[in-house]
């Protein structure tokens, strides 16, 4: 199977077309959606037209992009023109958007074929994708688990091999989570390296977009695509677009590495035996391993739980049935909103709605939202204590392996713990990633977080080339 | 100011509801009540904490002064929207009767 | 002004929200215009369509800077907060606005009068779609549906909120004159009341003086200075009476009805509404540099009050009808036509006058009125070269026409002799009447229609009277 890289570089070279890698996508979607429902839409008709476009071009001989003629899923939380995007609720069943997210445009700049929306738990609030409206996504390494989530669409088309990258997004482990449970890279940038318009926002101060790729030099490739400057994000980053790709081999040698214990603790056996083989394959290739504690890492969970409702409850507010998504109507307008909002949501989006309406209601947005807040300055504190001992840090991306429909739905704060490891570096806005890295239970993959401070990523990606060359995927 | 370790009421669930515009049944109440409860139980461990001294942090990278020119870009083409619209009349959106003024 | 029964006073603060002068919205590139097809200045933003983001007009900014300065108010560092409530025509069903750190604040307004109002703040926030209403009346209260047009949605505000130091209708109405001037001279806003870039609501309660103040009314739909001033005096009697028969006053937003001259109940307010503000996380701090800010408070123009000052200082003893023609001038901003004229050595009291009621019946062409050609009439005038009535004539042609004073003068036959060549005729005249000049020069006023005549006669009619008048009694 060829990475997205060597699609791009055969697309360009001739040895390989647009037209057959769009043909080959398809087929990959055809033979495994139905049972495994990863894509809500699948563009082929767009996709094809765009495929033979980027063939003419490089029979014209253009120079078409570092992503020439290769596939890509998109998450369905991303605006994209005239194609439906459902955000997996049935607010927005059959809404087409106007416009297109940034990261649409600039992954078509760069030659890349967009093969349609895939699924997510519903607005992104989710860690398996059970929370979607259109049904779970399964999978793709045993089908009666789940994929993990909110992105687990998007990381299922990688791992079932229906495209080579995705896009994902990531609030508070979305795209690192679903990596590890399906065993493939995922990354999610320094908040503000990829911009956010188009994004439909879940919480933004937390939300970021990022690549899901089998190989680490693909999600450097794709990331590289995303990064960059927007003059309609007010919260992009001003500087110049990273260079990862080049970095990737760098190596891990001189590098302190810090071992977190906060970020690995009351896991399972075998995601600590992979943890700690993990510390020995960068200490054999030339990494200081250093154990550290944080323990402010464990407030994490609770200010997010609160940070994370309370601006996602005033970004749904305009869900509410006037210009468009799926209207129920009501005698005046306040009975239609309630209508309209009560029959689009499903459980999970209205608890936390409720929950952060709650959270900055008046008499208890000091205690709930403003003490979040503090304990956010108090993470990020604590990460820039750490980063001024070592140059990134080591943890697990997930307490244990994919698990099995149904065994966290009844109780939320059981769902909630599957993020632990992972809300803490969103809340700091630094950037983290999960790369696979032996296996468990039934021979489930896990994976392996590796979090730097912010802009860092040609560390991480260098650090995470070392633990995929040392598990096997040179 | 509420004590924010005193448990949460089926009442105060209501009234956040009616503010998120939302209708919940009567299990559903019940049950949210138990569930956010849960939640906010576990805010405790943050409140017990002394963090007079810190500032809130809004935003991870202290961003300030993020401008755009004041230049006319080009709008929508209204059919791009009012085609998928609820209710569209006459170019503008349409609404059941409002019983209110804005606040 | 009403006068309040009983030891009653009345208790007013003004909250004033303007559009600001910009090209293109707060937080997106539509164009910011008034009367455009419904929804044809939209875009995601401003239609708070999914995945849509802010971005700050500088600006507009900039605009709110220039008012601040203008109303002494302090520049601050500030912050967006989002100020949350459902309504159709709020296309995110949140605000985006200022909370507790606004751009400007503690400021003053300093009235004709000399009595000075404070400004509490003057803040920047994001304007809101129009409802009409379908059915009943037009009004909301009997409507079946309404329709949005969200073309006004995300035009650039500034909410001016004064202190409750205003104590009479008045007062009130020359507060919102002053601060219209102001925000017209800074070129933040164009202060069109009528056409909705200019709203005030105002705040009013009464108290016997020396006492608490009472419970407070919102009084909305005040839509001239006119409006302001006769639903205040409304209001203000309306809570009195009720205090008076033992009542007391809810607190509530009312709706003051310029055909009946009433206000009615719109909203009470004993559910205030919660609107959750936090900080935006959407946009970031705002914190103006001390070199912009400076560069901002050098470039700011000259204040009403400072203008109105320097064409007072022109006059030695204003009547109280001069200054009324005064406030004319500043208002239509035409003072330097006064200047010109004082500059050139002319009359000042006359300028005034020309300006208020001549420049001022077409203020448009006014505007684009040569400075020059003004001052040469006007001193055609005063030599009495041009009669009153003929200077007002070459005026009005040179705002429609534009051109030169004295060939307009001379093409409607008004050109009227020098003074030089006058007197020669006088002279002469004089020589050639020794005895009727004998008893002019006597007594005999009579005689001094004698001598016009003649030179009338002499002139073919192009002698100014007064101007002969004037030579006569120079030489008696």
């Amino acid at each position: 199977m060829k990475t997205a890289q060597q699609i791009a570089t055969a697309v360009t070279t001739g040895a390989s077309s647009a037209t057959a890698e769009v043909q080959a996508s398809l087929a990959a979607i055809a033979a495994r959606n139905d049972e495994l429902n990863v894509f809500l839409y699948v563009d082929g008709e767009r996709a094809t037209a765009a495929a033979a476009a980027i063939d003419e071009r490089i029979a014209r001989g253009e120079t078409v992009g570092p992503l020439a003629g290769v596939p890509i899923a998109i998450k369905d939380n991303l605006c994209q023109i005239d194609v439906p995007t459902t955000c997996s609720s049935k607010m927005l069943e059959g809404w087409r958007p106007p416009y297109n997210a940034t990261v649409i445009d600039r992954l078509v700049a760069a030659g890349a074929i967009p093969m349609g929306k895939t699924n997510l738990d519903e607005f992104a609030m989710g860690s398996s994708t059970e929370n979607s409206a259109f049904g779970p996504t399964r999978n793709p390494l045993d089908p009666a688990r789940v994929p993990g989530g909110s992105s687990g669409g998007s990381a299922a088309a990688v791992a079932a091999d229906m495209t080579t990258i995705s896009l994902g997004s990531d609030t508070g482990g979305s795209i690192r989570q679903p990596a590890a449970l399906c065993g493939i890279v995922g990354v999610k940038p320094t908040y503000g390296l990829v911009s956010r318009y188009g994004l439909i926002a879940f919480a933004s101060s937390l939300d970021q977009i990022g690549p899901f790729s089998k190989t680490v030099t693909d999600s450097a490739l794709l990331l590289e695509v995303l990064a960059g400057y927007d003059l309609m994000d007010s919260t992009s980053l001003n500087e110049p677009t990273p260079s990862l790709v080049a970095h990737v081999n760098d190596g891990v040698a001189g590098k302190r590495v810090g071992l977190v214990k906060e970020l690995y603790e009351g896991s399972d056996p075998e995601v600590l035996a992979s943890v700690a083989k993990a510390a020995d394959a960068l200490r054999e290739a030339g990494a200081e391993i250093v154990e550290l504690s944080i323990p402010e890492l464990s407030l994490g969970l609770s200010a997010y739980y609160l940070i994370a409702p309370a601006e996602a409850s005033s970004n749904l507010a305009r869900y509410d049935g006037v210009r468009f998504g799926n209207r129920v109507d009501g005698a005046d307008v306040t009975a239609m909103m309630e209508a309209t909002r009560t029959l689009g949501f499903g459980a999970e989006v209205k608890r936390r709605i409720m929950l952060g309406t709650y959270a900055l209601s008046a008499g208890y947005f000091d205690a709930y939202y403003g003490q979040a807040l503090k304990v956010r300055t108090l993470t990020i504190n604590a990460f820039a204590k750490a980063y001024a001992q070592v140059d990134f840090l080591l943890g697990a991306t997930t307490p244990g392996v994919a698990f099995e429909f149904g065994t966290k739905t009844k109780d939320p704060m059981a769902m909630y713990l599957n993020d632990v490891f992972t809300i803490p570096t969103n809340l700091a806005g630094d950037p983290a990633l999960s790369v696979p890295f032996g296996t468990g239970e039934a021979d489930l993959p896990i994976g392996v977080q590796l979090l730097g401070p912010g802009r860092s990523e040609a560390t991480l990606l260098a650090a995470a080339r070392v633990l995929e060359i040392a598990d096997g995927r040179p | 100011m509420s004590e924010s370790s005193s448990p949460l009421r089926r009442d105060d669930v209501a009234k956040v509801a009616r503010l998120a515009r939302l209708t919940l049944s009567d299990a559903e109440l019940d049950l949210f009540t138990t569930q956010l409860s849960q939640v906010l139980e576990h805010a405790n461990d943050m409140n017990a904490l002394d963090l007079a001294d810190l500032e809130p942090t809004a935003h991870p990278f202290g961003l300030t002064n993020v401008f755009r020119d004041d230049v006319i870009r080009p709008s929508l083409a209204p059919e791009s929207f009012l085609s998928q619209a609820p209710d569209a009349e006459g170019g503008r959106f349409g609404v059941p009767r409002i019983l209110g003024e804005a606040p | 002004m009403t006068q309040l029964p009983n030891g009653w006073e009345m208790v007013v603060g003004l909250e004033v929200h303007t559009e600001l002068l910009t090209k293109s919205k707060l937080f997106c590139g539509c164009e910011n215009h008034f009367g455009n097809e419904p929804n044809s200045n939209v875009c995601p933003v401003c239609l708070g369509l999914p995945g849509s983001l802010p971005v700050l007009n500088e600006h507009a900014v900039e605009l709110a800077m220039r008012i601040g300065m203008a109303l002494h108010c302090t520049i601050a560092p500030s912050t967006f907060h989002r100020k949350n409530y459902f309504y159709p025509d709020q296309s995110k069903d949140y605000q985006i606005s200022q909370y507790d750190l606004p751009i400007n604040a503690n400021g003053y307004l300093d009235l004709p009068d000399g009595s000075r109002v404070g400004i509490e703040r003057a803040h920047m926030e994001e304007d809101t779609g129009k409802t009409t209403h379908v059915g009943g009346s037009g009004r909301l209260a009997g409507a079946d549906r309404s329709l949005v047009d969200y073309n006004r949605c995300g035009v650039p505000l500034v909410e001016i909120v004064s202190a409750p130091d205003i104590r009479s209708s008045a007062q009130a109405r020359d507060y919102a004159a002053e601060l219209r001037g102001i925000l017209i001279a800074t070129g933040a806003s164009d202060g069109r009341m009528e056409e909705g870039s200019m709203r005030i609501d105002a705040n009013v309660s009464v108290r016997k003086a020396g006492e608490p103040f009472g419970t407070r009314c919102e009084i909305k739909n005040l839509n001239s200075l006119r409006s302001l001033q006769r639903a205040i005096d409304y209001e203000a009697l309306r809570q009195i009476e009720l205090l008076e028969e033992g009542g007391t006053v809810r607190q509530e937003t009312r709706h003051w009805d310029e055909v009946m001259g009433e206000t009615s109940t719109l909203r009470v307010k004993e559910d205030a509404e919660d609107y959750r503000y936090f900080r935006d996380p959407d946009l970031v701090d705002l914190a103006p540099s001390q070199a912009w800010q400076d560069a901002v408070r050098a470039a700011l123009p000259a204040m009403p009050a400072e203008r109105r000052a320097a064409v007072v200082a022109t006059l030695t003893t204003p009547t109280s009808a001069q200054l009324d023609a005064v406030e004319v001038v500043i208002d239509l901003g035409l003072e330097r036509f006064v200047h010109a004229v004082v500059a050139a050595g002319g009359d000042a009291a006359l300028a005034i006058s020309r300006v208020a009621n001549e420049l001022a019946a077409n203020p448009e062409q006014a505007t684009s009125l040569d400075v020059a050609s003004f001052v040469t009439t006007l001193s055609m005038e005063l030599s009495g070269a041009l009669s009153a009535t003929q200077a007002k004539d070459v005026l009005a042609t040179l705002l429609a026409n534009g051109g030169d004073p004295e060939a307009i003068a001379k093409a409607k036959g008004y050109e009227q002799m020098s003074t030089d060549s006058l007197g020669a005729i006088v002279d002469e005249l004089i020589a050639a009447n020794p005895d009727e000049w004998g008893r002019y020069k006597g007594g005999d006023d009579k005689l001094a229609g004698f001598f016009t005549g003649l030179v009338m006669k002499a002139t073919k009619g192009q002698a100014n009277g007064k101007a002969v008048v004037a030579e006569l009694q120079q030489r008696r």
